[in-house]
């Protein structure tokens, strides 16, 4: 087991003849991924690399394959509406790597997706890989490896560099998710905490936060509460000044809410292992396993 | 993007909402001329992006348009906060009989547009949050339904008892909700929403700032945009397609992915640097970022020393080095550099550096501890 996709996701990549969309297609077609179908208005009836038939739209996508599960590659000016089709067309996860929605729009993405009943995983993240089962994003393969850990981030290259950390200590990872850096996504922190409690093949979870927003905070009580699996935490932007807009949309100090500081005390209030930096992720773990 | 006060008056007034006259100057003599318009006794504001006008003598009170002048002639080309004013606000002075505030703004928690409203306007609602946090009432909209009319008129009476004036507030919220989605507003504010001494109730100082995801589909509201208004490195950086910040430390950093950045700047500082600056190429590969991003980090004096830190993944390594090497043959970097280069492409990469002269490491720690050893003249 593993949490969100495992050998039964059968993904349809929307965006698959795209520059950024084909060449994910073809990393994740090597991991192992079942690419079961892509999506790009006007190509319906072409196949990808001469093997994955290309729809016009999502719903024929999931009619002729019975995808489960979509990923979006398009450009962030129609991804809000590709959101809106595969949640429409049944999709049950929907993962948005694209970065860029208008906060706006995401306001009325949101409540469609809840309502159709799925899952979205984003926008503006990296995806999620379960190492040695099956990826979709763009976190590279090759730096993870198969094992006990559940790391969940908001940040990209920076969870890059934990993954890494663990790889090359010996610490594998059970499922690997990038929630995403805007102030308002699909599934948080809780979710992935939840998951990563439920799955047998977790033993301990590193959990990436950054500053601005709450909900670190509010991960951190419910995990006091809920999770009895050793966690390690760490936040980035200890020495980003208030009220500045640091690259992600979702990193803004307002008030007293969402400072580094803030974040750091609520996750020792709650038990977390505090990192002061990534390198101490494997000590921390090591302590706590 | 923050908009100025007079932009985000006439946002407010295309939308419906009750605004009393004002105009803007860019010149004394225009500033004179208006004020006359207004017959002469009127306020000139400071139009800058920074909180704290007044007290910085950026906002001054006129009896007569010779005087509008002076103090036009006094607070244009005065430096706010590091922002020089390059306009100023024209508006006839008002009698007003109470102060409110009306806010929108897009709420993380609850994931919809949260109406605020409090009768203790005029000043910073982040004070009255604090220090009086009953006196705001709020309410998250469902971005399905709108804003409905009896929620609007709900808080109109929880600023006035006049149910007129409740009425014109519901009226002015729904408007300004219309508007939020309107020009794609992350927040607006009216602050103080006023009442007249005849009872009208106008927004006599709106505050708006556009998310930077809409301006691609919004082009009338991007041409708002206010370059003078904004430091000239982050212009610079946003027009290469990087985001960058400047802060006040040694420690040039130019780094992949917003994370790794703020991670990248807390490690400068727990090992006894200060980082110059956030700096994201972002996820894109493309050499002559980094030679922007290199040519920004260099034109500030303070940069003792650079520091790549570079995870690829959709960045590859090659491309940063070649973009390295192609700096160096445009301009001197005057200051050592120490690149951490791992991930997609890392081999390439470190072999370019290396034939260009440069050295190149594949931990973060090692490369920040080099960093900061290198700013306190203890070659590592």
């Amino acid at each position: 087991m593993s949490v969100f996709i495992d050998n039964a996701t059968r993904l349809v990549i929307q965006g698959i003849t795209g520059r950024d969309g084909s060449f994910h297609a073809k990393q994740m077609m090597e991991y192992g991924t079942q690419v079961v179908a892509g999506v790009t208005p006007g190509k319906g009836g072409q196949r990808f690399e001469n093997s994955v038939p290309v729809f016009n739209t999502v719903a024929e996508a999931v009619a002729a394959t019975t995808a489960n599960t979509s990923v979006i590659y398009v450009p962030a000016a129609v991804a809000a509406s590709a959101i809106f089709e595969a949640a429409d067309a049944g999709i049950r996860l929907v993962i948005c790597i694209t970065e860029g929605i208008p906060v706006l729009d995401m306001t009325r993405v949101l409540p469609f997706v809840r309502e159709r009943g799925a899952r979205l995983l984003g926008p503006n993240c990296p995806g999620l890989i379960s190492p040695g089962k099956s990826k979709v994003g763009i976190i590279p393969g090759n730096i993870c490896k198969p094992g006990k850990i559940g790391v969940v981030s908001r940040s990209g290259t920076l969870t890059y560099e934990i993954i890494h950390q663990l790889s090359t200590h010996g610490l594998g990872q059970s499922t690997c998710i990038g929630i995403g850096g805007d102030p308002l996504i699909g599934t948080n922190f809780i979710d992935c905490l939840t998951a990563f409690q439920a799955d047998a093949e977790t033993d301990a979870i590193v959990m990436i936060g950054e500053i601005g927003g709450t909900d670190e905070q509010q991960a951190a009580e419910y995990a006091q509460r809920e999770v009895k699996k050793p966690i390690v935490g760490f936040i980035a932007g200890q020495t980003a000044p208030p009220g500045r807009r640091m690259g992600h949309a979702g990193a803004i100090i307002s008030g007293s809410s969402g400072t580094a500081a803030e974040k750091m005390a609520a996750f020792e209030k709650a038990g977390i292992s505090v990192m002061k930096r990534p390198a101490d992720v494997v000590p921390l773990l090591q302590e706590r396993m | 993007m923050n908009l100025h006060e007079y932009q985000a008056r006439e946002i407010l007034r295309r939308y419906g909402i009750p605004v009393p006259p004002g105009d803007v100057a860019s010149t004394p003599a225009e500033a004179r001329a208006i004020a006359e318009r207004f017959g002469g006794k009127v306020v000139v504001k400071a139009q800058v992006h920074a909180g704290g006008r007044g007290k910085a003598g950026g906002v001054k009170l006129a009896k007569t348009a010779a005087e509008a002048e002076t103090h036009a002639k006094a607070i244009l080309g005065m430096t706010i906060k590091g922002l020089t004013v390059q306009k100023v606000l024209i508006a006839p002075t008002a009698a007003i009989a109470s102060e409110s505030y009306v806010g929108i703004i897009v709420d993380r928690a609850s994931q919809r547009p949260v109406l605020m409203v409090s009768p203790a306007g005029g000043i910073d609602i982040e004070e009255v949050a604090a220090k009086t946090p009953e006196k705001i009432h709020r309410l998250a909209v469902d971005p399905r339904y709108g804003l409905l009319a009896h929620q609007a008129l709900a808080l109109g009476f929880a600023l006035y008892k006049d149910v007129k004036q409740a009425r014109a507030a519901a009226d002015i919220m729904q408007k300004l909700y219309t508007a939020v989605y309107g020009v794609g507003a992350s927040l607006a504010e009216i602050n103080p929403l006023v009442t007249t001494p005849d009872d009208a109730v106008e927004a006599l100082d709106a505050k708006i700032a556009i998310d930077d995801n809409e301006l691609e589909r919004r082009p009338d509201i991007a041409a708002l945009r206010d370059v003078s208004a904004e430091a000239p490195e982050e212009v610079a950086a946003r027009e290469a397609g990087l985001t960058f910040i400047k802060l006040e430390g040694t420690v040039g950093c130019c780094v992949n992915g917003a994370g790794l950045a703020m991670a990248t700047m807390d490690l400068v500082k727990y090992y006894g640097g200060e980082p110059a600056n956030f700096l994201d190429i972002g996820g894109s590969s493309n050499p002559q970022k980094v030679v922007s991003a290199l040519r920004i980090i260099t034109s500030d004096p303070r940069v003792k020393v650079i520091l790549f830190n570079i995870f690829g993944g959709i960045t590859r390594g090659d491309d940063v080095a070649n973009g390295i090497v192609q700096a160096t043959r445009e301009f001197t970097l005057k200051v050592p550099i120490v690149i951490r280069l791992t991930g997609t492409n890392e081999q390439l990469g470190v072999e370019i550096l290396r034939k260009a002269g440069f050295s190149a490491l594949t931990d973060m720690d090692e490369a920040v501890k080099q960093a900061v050893a290198l700013l306190k003249g203890r070659v590592a």
